[in-house]
């Protein structure tokens, strides 16, 4: 059965890129706009990975991740963050709240099923 | 100005880069070293599945990402742009176009076959590329064996890192042992089951540099305990006690106590307590790898040593070593014919001395410039695949004699000839699966390629089981078309030969094999450009045979040397079937007759003298020398058989390219020029010449 993504970002485009990224690499994808979004998406349906931004509206990438740690079903579930090289600590802080692995954005999509695959699985 | 929709901004561009793409693709079959050409049309590929992204052209986008990843293997050299790579673009290309036009294409059949044969090609390459001349940088690193050690913090896998997939990684490196020490695992009744207790011991030979060992750890890299070591596999430190010593789990003084007792160390070493038994089972897996590497190795440098043996030249320089060979055997042969001259018995012994060597170093140079012809074979499978795929045929393609080797640019201007004679045999000459059952024959068809020696030739022979020529069908076409006279009876393999005439052909055949732009007219030329001949036999209902016969080079040919008139000829020997004195009644018999009787047999001839209007008073003897071109046998008549000659190949000019009685020219021992008879043509004249004069007569 196809492993189950969580793409979380409020960007529409990087959203877009993810899913159909994933999609093409033979994932399923669900996607939520922001953290909030996510964790309840996330509560809904326990997904094999979560795939999230750090800077985003109403509820942000560190306090998802922190959240998601929480709940049992979540515990050994990876979360991958996306973060920018300039942004060191926030990818400490991340690291710290639980992250499984990160993503350097801009990334080719190559990139993104490589680190998938990584924590993954095809 | 309105703003237009972007979908259709996109439909626009990605026409234009469909444009360009094909462009590419098809100048890159011609010039598939050309980067600029490889680069745009990856440009091309990754800008349509980018901007098809953007714009919801989501199954475009995906089945683009699939073509363009494998033209990204080609803008780095992994794979080369093989017919078969451009071949599937193409295919992609057109289903690109498709995608975009109906984006809502739900059946994703096409675009999933197309997909499959591009993976076929990317996951096996079939020409990788060498580098002409690689650099260090370039070089596959040599294999190194590390020791990689590891333990990750307790609530890795909590935090979602799965260990078994940083293994599944690590394997994917090379060649993996895995040992997982449980030493570090606790009671049952403390133990907590989210968390990580094992560590282990992998023993890696990969070529890849220690930093694609880091990069598996990446995620988890700051928080674990990590050692990586390279391993020296080159000594023999494959005992127990030394690999145990160099992993740092027992000191050397506890082996060599160990050791002096003589019984089985590693048990030894964990009943003194030394040593656990894990560290020992993997100790002894390190000991079991680098015994394996290492006769791995072993065959491999034997196998390399193999390689030292064999080296890669220049194909001009083999072509020049043949020029100089050719120079050789010209100025030896004049050393021969001065030396018979001189009377001198020193000098002859010295000049048959040098004749021997000169021959046997013109053998050994035609041997290098070979290649076996299962190169050429390979190449067929998937044109068979794809011709039985297209036409709704079952075939199997059976190859015999792939190490049979031939001159290597013979083979290669092979390739077009057979390609035709595989098309035509698969098109017309298999029939359809229900076609065969009916006819009592197992439903899938065969085309079975094969190569052999004979002599200084090789026969290479393509055979189909299906219906086999139509011989009334193919003489009353001829007829019909004016290529034979009415009621002409001919052998099979002299009417087949029509087959060969430029203007023949059904019109079935021409919309079958339209612009291809090769007839069978083209193949027969090709291959008697390479002083090849083609025979055609066939057995109706039970299949047909095309029948090669080429010559082993194209440099040097044994040839016959005869004089008409003043001027010297080669005849090359291999046509030649034998030499008759003419008496003086037959030839005055044959005055005015197209055929000679030569031993109770009518042979259709020429006189030499006549054709090349020579002047000089005939010998009283003429000699009649009889050749033969596929079935056909012609007498040629000349003043003198001058004897055996070995004949390098000299083209002709340019101007004299149109010449047809000619195939070349040599130099004699002497420095005169001799022509080489073409003897395919000359027998076509003789045939004319009888036909001539039945019909005056």
């Amino acid at each position: 059965m196809a492993k189950t993504i969580l793409s979380v970002d409020d960007s529409a485009s990087v959203r877009q890129m993810v899913k159909l990224t994933l999609s093409g690499a033979g994932y399923t994808v669900v996607q939520a706009g922001d953290g909030a979004e996510g964790l309840a998406k996330a509560r809904d349906t326990t997904v094999d990975l979560v795939v999230t931004d750090l800077n985003m509206p109403v509820m942000n990438g560190l306090n998802l991740i922190r959240e998601l740690r929480k709940l049992p079903s979540y515990k050994g579930v990876p979360i991958i963050f996306l973060t920018t090289e300039s942004d060191a600590a926030m990818k400490q802080e991340a690291k710290v709240a639980g992250a499984t692995g990160w993503i350097t954005k801009p990334f080719q999509q190559e990139q993104l099923v490589a680190v998938v695959r990584k924590v993954i699985g095809a | 100005m309105t703003a237009l929709d972007p979908a259709e901004t996109y439909r626009q561009e990605a026409q234009e880069l469909l444009e360009q793409l094909e462009q590419a693709l098809l100048d890159l079959e011609h010039a598939p070293d050309d980067t600029d050409l490889i680069d745009s049309a990856f440009r091309a590929l990754h800008t349509i599945k980018g901007s098809g992204a953007m714009f919801g052209f989501d199954a475009v986008a995906a089945f683009t990402h699939h073509v363009e990843t494998a033209f990204d293997l080609v803008r780095k050299g992994k794979i080369a742009p093989s017919r078969e790579l451009i071949a599937v673009a193409l295919a992609a290309k057109d289903r690109m176009r498709l995608l975009i036009e109906q984006p809502d294409t739900v059946d994703t059949t096409p675009g999933d076959a197309i997909l499959r044969d591009l993976e076929a090609i990317v996951a096996a390459p079939e020409a990788p590329i060498v580098p002409e001349a690689p650099s260090s940088a370039q070089a596959k690193p040599s294999a190194t064996t590390w020791r990689v050690r590891f333990s990750l913090a307790k609530d890795a896998m909590a935090m979602g890192t799965n260990p078994l997939l940083l293994l599944d990684e690590l394997r994917t490196l090379g060649v993996a042992t895995i040992v997982a020490r449980t030493d570090g695992v606790p009671p049952l009744e403390v133990m907590m089951p989210t968390d990580c207790h094992l560590a282990w011991d992998v023993v890696l030979t990969t070529g890849q540099p220690r930093s694609a060992i880091e990069d598996v750890f990446m995620f988890v890299i700051d928080d674990m305990e990590l050692s990586i070591d390279p391993i020296d596999t080159t000594s023999d430190a494959t005992r127990i006690g030394e690999i145990l010593v160099d992993r740092g789990d027992v000191r050397q003084e506890a082996v060599d106590a160990a050791i002096s007792s003589q019984v089985a160390l590693g048990t030894l070493l964990v009943k003194s307590g030394h040593l656990t038994e894990d560290k020992l089972a993997a100790g002894l897996a390190e000991q079991q790898h680098i015994r394996v590497e290492a006769s791995a190795a072993k065959g491999a440098a034997k196998a390399a040593g193999q390689g030292a043996d064999s080296i890669r030249v220049p194909a001009e320089r083999l072509d020049e070593l043949m020029e100089r060979v050719g120079e050789l055997v010209i100025a030896q042969s004049r050393l021969t014919q001065v030396a018979a001259a001189s009377g001198d018995m020193d000098v002859k012994s010295i000049a048959e001395e040098i004749e021997r060597l000169a021959l046997a170093l013109r053998d050994t140079t035609m041997g290098v410039r070979t290649v076996p012809i299962g190169s050429l074979f390979g190449r067929f499978r998937r044109l068979v695949h794809d011709l039985a795929h297209e036409l709704g045929k079952q075939i199997e393609l059976v190859t015999i004699g792939e190490e049979t080797e031939l001159d290597k640019t013979v083979i290669e201007r092979l390739n077009d000839p057979l390609i035709h004679l595989i098309r035509n045999a698969i098109d017309h000459g298999l029939e359809t699966p229900e076609g065969r059952e009916a006819a009592g024959k197992s439903p899938r068809g065969r085309i079975t390629l094969s190569a052999r020696h004979a002599g200084a030739e090789v026969l290479v022979s393509i055979v189909d089981d299906g219906r086999g020529l139509d011989r009334n069908r193919i003489q009353a076409r001829a007829e019909e078309q004016g290529l034979l006279a009415p009621g002409v009876k001919l052998s099979d393999g002299e009417l087949f030969q029509v087959l060969f005439q430029p203007g023949f052909s059904t019109a079935r055949e021409v919309t079958s094999l339209s612009g291809r732009g090769v007839g069978m007219d083209v193949v027969k030329r090709t291959i008697e450009g390479l002083r090849g001949k083609i025979d055609i036999a066939s057995t109706p209902g039970s299949g047909t045979e095309m029948a090669l016969r080429l010559p082993l080079t194209l440099a040097i040919i044994d040839g016959l040397l005869v004089r008409v008139g003043t001027g010297r000829y080669v005849l090359p020997l291999s046509a030649v079937e034998e030499c008759v004195e003419l008496s003086v009644e037959e030839d005055a018999r044959s005055r005015g007759r197209s055929f000679l009787n030569i031993r109770d047999d009518l042979v259709p001839f020429l006189r030499l003298r006549e054709l090349f209007q020579a002047s000089a008073p005939a010998d009283r003897y003429q000699k009649v020398v009889i050749v033969s071109s596929g079935d056909l046998r012609v007498g040629l008549v000349v003043d003198q058989v001058i004897g055996n000659h070995q004949t390098v190949i000299k083209s002709l000019s340019k101007l004299h390219s149109g010449v047809e009685t000619f195939s070349g020219a040599t130099i004699l021992g002497d420095g005169a020029v001799a022509l080489i008879l073409d003897i395919a043509h000359l027998v076509e004249l003789g045939m004319a010449h009888e036909s001539r004069l039945k019909a005056a007569g």
